[in-house]
């Protein structure tokens, strides 16, 4: 029965001590302890969000970017396709101005062939001309070198001469 | 904390030494009372008993006495005026036999002892245990608080991260989850009433002086420690609380009206739930106690028969029993939180609002 009994003694310890550890470790304990476990809470939770955030911002810059590398994607090809057009036609204009030029040359080239070959026509007429007459004088002195023939040929002329 | 230890150690150390000096011859026949050496432990005494030498001297630490009686006033003594109960002291002596065998009684001149008019305040085994835990965690958590409060965003060191995970455990498994949202103003109660109970438990198995005093298993503590539940329960009811009591909703109205059979069972409920947490801790507690002891007496009783028998049982016996101790501490641990969380339960019933 003995350990059944309540004794006052220890009743009165008790609620002594125990209320005197409530209320100084109430003031003095629990308090600047659950505070500090409660703003830890708190800025775990802001370091989560501000995670959440980040997490989020991430992926909008990361459809950003990947917007900006379709644009970019999209501007390379058009440049490109730009570029290959202006390659084109600086290609063929340059083609162009080339058959131009090499038609103006290939012009010129024949327009003073012809007059070199004109020029030297008219050259080789003069030279023959006095080749001509060189062979002619040659001729004329072999064949009048002596005096019959010379008189011959003079009758002859005066004949002709006379005949008109 | 070492010098806490090493206070504790002289404080201990010197009452040995005084106690020494007051011991003294008790009979020689040293016959193996089981029941008396099991009881002897587990229930409170006005001194701190060590060891009884093999010569029969009991070596024992002495507590202060304060009494007051009706007839004579104040008194304030040590116990080892009364010999370890063999002698009277002003008047004064332990009773052997009666209801009140084992606690203090005055005496008339005749020798007979006075019904009532005597009131104990005697700081006996229980009581220095429970300044012990007191003042242990007065040390703990005001260092604990200093830790703490350097600030949030400095990582818990030293004794608060022992005690961190234990007063979240209690925020958010116990208070958060049985109260509801508006557990704050209950933490500072729920708190103090697990660590003293869990740490009282554990000190409860440390067979070393100033330790190993059955203060949980003591019924009048853990009727003290229910009747703070109660009080606060009581207290902090709202409407809704006592509405549930005297007129229970969804109930038919003559389990109510000629005869209050619903309100009588109710109100009886409310004082069953104290008298239940009071009861669960006490007799968690000293059945721990007793099944310990019980196994350690093993080796005596086999003792007694034979020497080599009691040799024999003893590895076995001290199996058993570091396996209890080891079950012990679970079940400290267990206690604690159970007594916390019922408490809890009866508050978040006291709060809740209609719904």
């Amino acid at each position: 029965m003995e350990i059944i009994m309540p004794e006052i003694g220890v009743i009165f310890w008790t609620f002594l001590s125990f209320l005197a550890v409530f209320f100084i470790l109430r003031k003095f304990a629990w308090k600047p302890i659950m505070n500090m476990l409660n703003e830890r809470d708190k800025s775990i939770e802001q370091a989560l969000n501000s995670a959440d955030n980040a997490r989020k911002e991430m992926q909008k810059l990361e459809e950003k970017n990947e917007v900006l590398v379709k644009e970019a994607k999209l501007e390379r090809e058009s440049l490109l396709k730009e570029a290959k057009e202006t390659q084109t036609k600086i290609i063929s204009e340059a083609r162009e101005s080339a058959k131009d030029e090499a038609n103006r040359m290939i012009e010129k080239a024949r327009k003073e062939i012809s007059a070199e070959r004109e020029a030297a026509f008219a050259e080789m007429k003069n030279e023959i001309v006095s080749y001509s007459v060189e062979i002619a004088e040659k001729i004329l002195r072999k064949e009048l070198q002596d005096k019959d023939k010379q008189k011959e040929v003079a009758e002859k002329y005066l004949n002709d001469i006379k005949k008109n | 904390m070492r010098k806490l230890l090493v206070v504790l150690a002289a404080l201990s150390l010197s009452l040995y030494v005084f106690a020494t000096d007051e011991e003294h011859h008790v009979s020689k026949d040293r016959e193996l009372d089981v029941k008396e050496v099991i009881i002897g432990h587990i229930i409170n005494d006005y001194s701190w008993h060590i060891m009884t030498t093999p010569s029969g001297e009991h070596v024992s630490i002495p507590l202060p006495v304060i009494l007051y009686s009706e007839r004579s006033g104040f008194h304030f003594f040590l116990s080892s005026k009364f010999h370890h109960g063999h002698s009277s002291y002003k008047g004064f002596e332990i009773a052997k036999e009666g209801p009140q065998a084992g606690r203090i009684v005055e005496i008339d001149e005749n020798g007979k002892p006075y019904e009532g008019g005597l009131i104990d305040l005697s700081m006996t085994k229980v009581v220095i245990g429970l300044l012990v835990t007191m003042f242990f965690m007065l040390f703990v958590f005001l260092k604990a608080a200093k830790i703490a409060s350097r600030g949030a965003d400095k990582a818990p060191r030293g004794v608060l991260s022992f005690v961190e995970p234990l007063i979240l455990f209690v925020r958010d498994d116990i208070a958060a989850s049985a109260i509801g949202k508006n557990y704050n103003r209950f933490m500072p109660y729920l708190l103090t009433v697990f660590f003293f109970i869990f740490f009282t438990n554990l000190f409860g198995l440390i067979p070393i002086p100033p330790f190993g005093a059955n203060v949980t298993g003591n019924i009048s503590v853990t009727a003290s420690l229910a009747l703070v539940t109660f009080f606060i329960t009581t207290v902090s009811g709202n409407k809704n609380y006592w509405t549930h009591i005297f007129n229970t909703p969804g109930v038919p109205w003559w389990l109510k009206m000629p005869i209050p059979l619903m309100p009588f069972v109710e109100v009886i409920g409310v004082f069953t739930k104290p008298i239940i947490l009071a009861i669960r801790l006490f007799a968690n507690m000293t059945a721990g106690h007793i099944v310990m002891l019980a196994f350690i007496s093993l080796i005596f009783i086999f003792g007694a028969i034979s020497p080599v028998v009691g040799i024999a049982v003893s590895p076995f016996s001290m199996l058993f029993a570091v396996f209890m101790i080891l079950l012990d501490i679970l079940v400290s641990f267990i206690q604690a939180f159970v007594f916390t969380l019922l408490s809890a339960i009866y508050f978040g019933m006291a709060i809740e609002e209609h719904h």
